[in-house]
């Protein structure tokens, strides 16, 4: 992952993983000031690399990962998160990751999909404040259930997935400027695999092909996205000053507008997020045939 | 250990001593440990090591089990997949194992993946109540169905020079070549070709008769060059030499639908108990809880009792479907089916209505006060979305944006139904986007109702210039007639019901009993009619429309001679 001033977010990151049974984390810090990477550079699980050059021009860091995994991934199962993505899959309760990547080995399944599930809480954002080490879901422990589009895209043969609080919240005249939502984090890596673009999509493209067009359900986790906290509103002010994400800050400039009247993503609809079945049972992840 | 006489039964029982063969080529210290449990169990092992396991790790597993007398190891042959070399493994192992424990009256074959689930004793309990049976799966390979890759009886008859894993291209390249130049093999006179588990397990005097078979040089030349033979030389030879085969295995091994072996973890620890099967694989290598529980240990005397796996049965056969069919009216991340192949378009049934709204104003209202369903306006609009009751944000989250819902409309109107309790009914009109026509006439969970030209009734009171109105009608009018194609295609599965206005018109209640009737509503609430648009002049407005050079094709019939609206007569 790449960090930026995220040192809040580190302590409960590394539980979260570790207690999955992540072996060892890959670190690129982009000039943070936080005392983030002094802290990294601490755990004994950590690898930290240091850049001051610039995420837009590392295609917002994504140079820097795939350069991480083309040296140290290949033969590895390597799941590629921001700070602020927590991955859920089916059986997570009662299975460490090692059971799912042993069962992807066997059935000869080479990257695994984890769309991005956005949680926000209940009232504005900022109401709650986050502290560090805490459990982010214990405030933002609302998502949207079913208001997802997705599109093929031709071009690499991985899904377009879009909508969700974002989407309906600020971008529902041009939705397909939203962010996407699909991911492929977790990956078998080889050598000549390369992520395009974030983890959205995949080269060779027989990767991006996770999921099925026969009417079957492929395994399937999510991504809980904890973006939208307290510290989101300092964060976005930043960024937006930095202009060094996606589309010139295009959604940053649309949450700062939002977020100026203190947003609140909550609705009728919202779901209390509970565990991995409910997800399932929602099919916003599947088991697939892993029962 | 001894078969106890069960006191239950009188019957004498035979004595059963039992044989294990073990085939291993990983995770050995888990192996060594299983057969210690084999062995603590009073059952003879034999230990097959794929030669491909280093050195070293046989030398400890060795070392391990040094002090046991009844776990002896077997000539190692390099193992393949697929091929012969896992039925040479089995063949100089089982012979080992007659020859060096005279005593063993039966061989079970299993693995270092294969977990005792009971007690040793109630495995020997069971087979001492069958003393001659020989458990085998053996299916004759014209009549299965479970294979994957649909090569059941070619097993038999074509040749398969080409590892299935390694050289998978040559592999398929070579079974096509065969196919199209219809070489076969002959299949050994006497030999009718039989599939099933490998896990078997055989009496003596069958294993011996399999394996001193005089003609097993010729069979053993023949099975080399079959494809997975380790599941069709013993199922195919003990229809020659037993007569009481029971087909079915005694180990609990499932397939997960893509030819692979089920994987058990720690929480299916209350599953496999319940299953009171004997032994169950395979066994994920770390799920160190299923160990430390199984095999149970024996509670006073030994079970003869029967296997029930047909709740682990159930569990996995809804695990494959899920992988092969999906869940109906589901479209996500990794379910993305391609148009016609959903196996289910939608969740649930819906009801799709067009021209009533047209016709009367308050038809949404009265409607849901008759109906225990979601009645919502156009959800298809241009303007975007008329969720009922107009909410902004529909149910699972939907945004009542027309840009967001057109970026998917398919996954829209799925989520839509998906997510509702309770039937969705919902107006279309040949003023909305049409992008879903196709998609609901295919669909059997769709009724759709359609009042042809209604459309017209609007126009008719809606003062706008002429040209205009003559504009707007021929589009509705090219629109509607494309969607009756499509509601009259071959490929229909939705439910239609189509009338023309001027036949809806003659008689309302009637066709609104009906409407209410099918959607699971009290016909008789049809009494109180909604209010309904003045049609007065509507005979004129057509004649006028044909005089401008627009011929209505879909009203029906309205005397030309009628009058303009009343309201602007008086």
């Amino acid at each position: 992952m790449t960090i930026r001033n995220e040192k809040i977010r580190l302590p409960f990151f590394l539980e979260y993983y570790r207690r999955m049974g992540v072996q060892h984390f890959l670190v690129v810090d982009n000039g943070s000031d936080d005392g983030g990477p002094e802290y990294l550079a601490e755990q004994l699980d950590v690898s930290i690399w240091s850049t001051n050059a610039s995420y837009k021009s590392s295609r917002f860091g994504m140079d820097w990962l795939n350069w991480l995994l083309h040296s140290y991934g290949s033969g590895h199962w390597c799941l590629t998160v921001d700070p602020d993505e927590f991955l859920v899959y089916p059986h997570l309760d009662s299975r460490p990751l090692k059971a799912l990547t042993d069962w992807l080995d066997a059935s000869a399944i080479r990257s695994f999909s984890a769309m991005l599930l956005d949680m926000y809480p209940k009232g504005p954002i900022a109401a709650q404040p986050y502290s560090e080490g805490q459990d982010p879901f214990q405030i933002a422990n609302w998502f949207d259930p079913a208001n997802y589009t997705i599109r093929k895209n031709g071009a690499y043969g991985n899904l377009w997935i879009q909508g969700g609080p974002r989407c309906r919240a600020f971008f529902r005249d041009n939705p397909d400027q939203g962010p996407a939502l699909n991911k492929i984090p977790l990956v078998r890596w080889e050598r000549h695999y390369a992520y395009l673009s974030s983890t959205h999509m995949l080269l060779p493209r027989s990767l991006n092909v996770v999921y099925d067009e026969d009417g079957g359900e492929k395994a399937s986790g999510c991504l809980l996205h904890a973006k939208f906290l307290s510290t989101f509103a300092t964060k976005s002010a930043e960024e937006l000053e930095r202009r060094q994400h996606y589309s010139d800050s295009q959604e940053y400039m649309a949450y700062h507008a939002g977020l100026q009247e203190a947003q609140d993503f909550w609705c009728e609809a919202s779901r209390r997020y509970e565990d991995w079945h409910q997800l399932e049972n929602l099919g916003l992840i599947s088991k697939g045939n892993w029962a | 250990m001894n078969a106890m006489p069960d006191p239950s039964r009188t019957s004498p029982r035979m004595e059963v001593r039992l044989g294990v063969v073990m085939l291993c080529h990983n995770e050995l210290p888990r192996a060594a440990r299983l057969a210690q449990v084999w062995a603590a169990g009073g059952v003879s092992v034999v230990i097959h090591l794929d030669a491909k396991v280093p050195a070293e790790e046989v030398a400890t597993m060795r070392a391990d089990l040094a002090g046991h007398e009844n776990i002896v190891f077997s000539r190692r042959h390099r193992c393949e997949w697929g091929t012969f070399s896992l039925v040479q493994a089995t063949q100089d192992a089982s012979a080992l194992l007659l020859d060096r424990f005279e005593d063993v009256t039966h061989v079970m074959v299993v693995s270092g993946a294969c977990l005792p689930l009971r007690p040793v004793a109630d495995l020997v309990a069971f087979l001492a109540s069958h003393p001659k049976r020989d458990f085998i799966e053996s299916v004759t390979a014209a009549d299965v169905g479970w294979t994957v890759g649909g090569l059941n009886e070619e097993r038999f008859t074509l040749r398969f020079p080409f590892a299935y894993r390694r050289h998978r291209k040559l592999f398929d390249r070579y079974v096509d070549f065969q196919r199209r130049w219809k070489i076969k093999r002959r299949i050994p006179d006497g030999l009718v070709p039989h599939l099933g588990s490998q896990w078997w397990c055989l009496t003596r005097p069958t294993l011996r008769a399999i394996l001193s078979d005089r003609r097993r040089p010729e069979y053993d030349r023949y099975f080399r060059r079959v494809w997975i033979p380790d599941e069709s030389y013993f199922q195919t030879l003990a229809r020659r030499h037993s007569n009481q085969i029971e087909s079915r295995s005694l180990t609990l091994a499932k397939f997960d639908g893509q030819g692979k072996p089920y994987i058990f973890y720690n929480d299916h620890r209350q599953l496999l108990e319940d299953s009171r099967c004997f032994v169950a694989r395979k066994i994920w290598p770390q799920a160190t809880a299923l160990y430390a529980h199984f095999p149970r240990p024996l509670a006073g005397e030994p079970s003869a009792a029967e296997p029930q796996p047909e709740r682990v049965d159930r569990m996995i056969s809804q695990a494959v479907l899920r992988r092969k069919l999906g869940r109906p009216g589901l479209y996500m991340q990794s379910r993305f089916p391609q148009k016609d192949r959903e196996n289910g378009k939608t969740s649930g049934s819906y009801a799709v209505l067009q021209g009533f709204t047209d016709l009367f104003p308050d038809f949404e209202e009265w409607l849901s006060e008759r109906l225990d369903a979601d009645v919502h306006g156009h959800v298809m609009s241009t303007h975007g979305v008329e969720f009922a009751g107009r909410t902004g944000i529909g149910p699972g989250g939907l945004c009542d944006s027309a840009a967001m819902r057109d970026l998917d409309p398919r996954g829209f109107i799925a989520n839509l139904i998906r997510m509702s309790q309770r039937p969705q009914v919902m107006q279309l009109s040949p003023r909305d986007d049409q992008s879903l026509n196709w998609f609901m006439a295919t669909d059997p969970n769709a009724q759709i109702f359609v009042i042809k030209g209604a459309w017209a009734v609007p126009l008719l009171h809606s003062g706008m210039p002429f040209d205009d109105i003559r504009r707007v009608a021929a589009i509705l009018q090219r629109t509607e007639l494309e969607q009756m194609e499509i509601f009259s295609s071959v490929w229909l599965k939705a439910r239609t019901r189509i009338w023309d206005l001027g036949d809806f018109c003659a008689r309302p209640a009637g066709a609104l009993r009906g409407v209410l009737r099918e959607l699971g509503g009290e016909p008789e609430a049809a009494a109180n009619l909604p209010q309904m648009r003045e049609l007065a002049g509507m005979g004129r407005f057509l004649q006028r429309l044909r005089n401008a050079g627009l011929q209505p094709q879909l009203m029906g019939d309205f005397p030309a001679a009628d009058t303009m609206p009343s309201k602007e007569n008086t």
